[in-house]
């Protein structure tokens, strides 16, 4: 048995490493300020794909992700630890998405490609930590999903079994396939790079990579078509354009404020033996602790 | 019609905390817009539930009680929600931003092209105005919640969609009986007018399911240590204290992100939310996203290297120093001058 496995994943802003100069002084983010990463949970998520190709031969893993020119970087990534390809969803008509819009264009590129098995992502990103998109696309697409998976247990027969990780607890639940899957942290963590396929695929781009490089691609993506990441816009996924970023988006962002505290009167400490005592005895005496 | 829903989660025959929750928190916002609350209860053999929900002020109570509703699956309880709400047109639908409600809530969203704001950590109803179109929408629910990594907090709207949708954790909101003998309608319908045979396609095969295994929640006192910690030893120390103490240890999320404490003990918008009497952050910054979690404690000492550490801005105490050099000499005065 193979299968058609889609990964769908999201290059974030490394929100975990927020520094001084994340925030301009508008309080907007300032994304330039911030590494953009694979979006950890797209990792989880891209190893349980990869474990399912190992475990079925001939089957596929192609990763689509939705943002601008620079996401294809996140294709790269998951091709040097072992997918198979990927499409790169770009267009400014889908900038401004929210979790809805994201979803209905995802779900178009996902109609477009080879009719997959599998659908697996992670639970959510770290830029939004909705934990949306996986079942809105499940939606979208008319199909079932298992969300919170912690490990793909088997895929038997047009069924998959999955391991989901609750707040108090575990489940195993199986269903048909096609199936969306969304992935937890607490599942296990994605292979490193492997030496060959970064060798095999460091010159993998997208044309408009190429084009602002001025580099002749032509001939090497004649050669070797692998190397050329598909790059698809509104129209390559017949997408309704209405129904895409901020005009198919139906949340609007009425305000966004820089965290200001209200501030207490706090008293300044050192951590010597007498200011430390003096504290615990406070405490003691107003019965916060004892 | 054009009431606000509240979605209850039902697990042994019992009403959710989260749930509950929401139910206080929607008949506010019910009485504000001049709306009913109504709760919608799904599950298997609940007959008697509403008893447990007319309490929090629900004016109805849509009970949809058939085999295959629990456990809970996802395309069952989407069916029932996406038809309910075809027929009764919200205006608002809450649910808890549990591995449930998080599961539902976009399936439901996406089905019916609504807006849904997730993990919200307030909710209020004011007006909005589209400056572009020369419009204004009038008591629309701000969903108001931390993003960005808890860098920023954004209010949403959903100015043309209905329902407007938000998720919420469990302990964000209050739970407060509105009158003890408040009594609504109930409304028993029939599950297979909702439903499809091929919404049960999806079983769960196998279920364990534990007791909250940290009581972080409920405790007085909480000890908890961030990224500055450094390492899953130094929360051994924090582990001492809050024996000592008769407390808890939490932790921030860039804490349980590093390996430094478990998941279940994550306080902030994406963990748990605690209103202790003392709180102690032990090498915590204080992004947003934690502070969402515990600014309600009564008390907080911050115990912290960077003096300007944003935590600072709203602990009632704040010692600059090495925590390491800080905790035992609590411990120690503490064991020396109680019983």
């Amino acid at each position: 048995m193979s299968l058609n496995i889609i990964v769908l994943a999201k290059q974030v802003p490394d929100t975990r490493n927020v520094g001084k100069d994340a925030m301009k002084a508008d309080g907007t983010v300032n994304r330039a300020a911030l590494p953009a990463i694979f979006n950890p949970e797209d990792l989880n998520a891209l190893e349980q794909a990869l474990r399912l190709k190992d475990k079925y031969p001939g089957s596929t893993v192609k990763i689509l992700t939705m943002g601008p020119p620079r996401a294809a970087e996140i294709i790269r990534e998951g091709l040097f630890r072992g997918a198979d390809g990927g499409y790169l969803l770009t267009d400014r008509a889908f900038a401004g998405a929210d979790t809805l819009a994201t979803s209905y264009a995802l779900n178009m590129a996902i109609r477009k490609m080879n009719k997959a098995d599998v659908i697996i992502c992670g639970r959510q990103a770290i830029d939004g930590d909705t934990a949306q998109v996986g079942p809105q696309v499940a939606e979208k697409l008319g199909i079932p999903q298992i969300t919170y998976a912690e490990e793909i247990l088997s895929v038997e027969k047009d069924k998959i079994k999955v391991k989901r990780r609750l707040e108090r607890g575990i489940e195993i639940v199986e269903g048909p396939l096609p199936m969306v899957v969304t992935v937890n942290g607490s599942a296990a963590e994605c292979r490193p790079r492997n030496a060959r396929l970064l060798q095999k695929y460091k010159h993998a781009k997208t044309v408009s990579e190429r084009q602002a490089a001025n580099e002749d691609y032509t001939e090497l993506f004649n050669a070797r078509p692998y190397l050329n990441l598909e790059e698809w816009s509104v129209a390559d996924v017949n997408a309704d354009v209405t129904a895409c970023g901020l005009s198919g988006s139906p949340t609007k962002v009425k305000k966004i404020e820089n965290v200001v505290f209200q501030a207490k009167e706090s008293k300044k400490m050192t951590p010597t033996d007498t200011e430390i005592d003096s504290l615990m005895k406070e405490l003691i005496a107003n019965h916060t602790i004892g | 019609m054009n009431n606000l829903f509240v979605y209850c989660e039902i697990e042994e025959g019992k009403v959710a905390d989260v749930s509950l929750e929401l139910l206080t928190k929607g008949r506010s916002l019910a009485s504000r817009l001049g709306c009913k609350l109504e709760a919608i209860a799904i599950g298997t053999n609940i007959s008697g539930i509403e008893k447990q929900i007319f309490p929090y002020g629900a004016d109805t109570v849509h009970i949809f009680d058939a085999p295959g509703l629990f456990p809970y699956t996802s395309l069952p309880h989407t069916s029932i929600l996406v038809n309910l709400f075809k027929e009764e047109q919200p205006q608002i639908a809450l649910m808890g931003a549990t591995s449930i409600g998080r599961d539902l809530g976009p399936r439901v969203s996406s089905a019916l092209t609504s807006g849904l704001t997730a993990d919200c950590t307030s909710l209020e109803i004011g007006d909005h105005e589209e400056k572009k179109e020369n419009k204004t929408y009038k008591d629309l629910l701000y969903q108001i919640r931390p993003a960005f990594g808890g860098n920023i907090v954004a209010t949403i709207v959903n100015p043309e969609c209905r329902p407007q949708m938000a998720t919420v954790r469990e302990g964000v909101m209050k739970k407060e009986i509105f009158d003890p003998g408040y009594k609504g309608e109930v409304k028993l319908h029939d599950v297979s007018k909702y439903t499809s045979p091929d919404d049960f396609i999806v079983k769960v095969i196998e279920r364990h399911m534990e007791q909250q295994k940290s009581n972080v929640k409920g405790a007085s006192i909480v000890v908890a240590g961030g990224y500055g910690m450094g390492s899953k030893e130094n929360f051994g120390l924090l582990q001492e204290l809050a024996s000592v103490l008769g407390g808890e240890v939490g932790a921030s999320r860039a804490a349980v992100d590093a390996g430094f404490c478990s998941h279940d003990r994550q306080i902030g918008q994406t963990g748990i939310t605690v209103r202790p009497k003392l709180y102690i952050a032990c090498g915590i910054s204080g992004q947003i996203q934690h502070i969402a979690g515990m600014q309600e404690s009564s008390i907080i000492i911050a115990i912290n290297n960077d003096e300007n550490a944003p935590i600072n801005t709203i602990a009632d105490y704040v010692i600059t120093g090495n925590v390491e050099e800080v905790i035992p000499k609590m411990i120690k005065y503490y064991k020396q001058n109680t019983k």
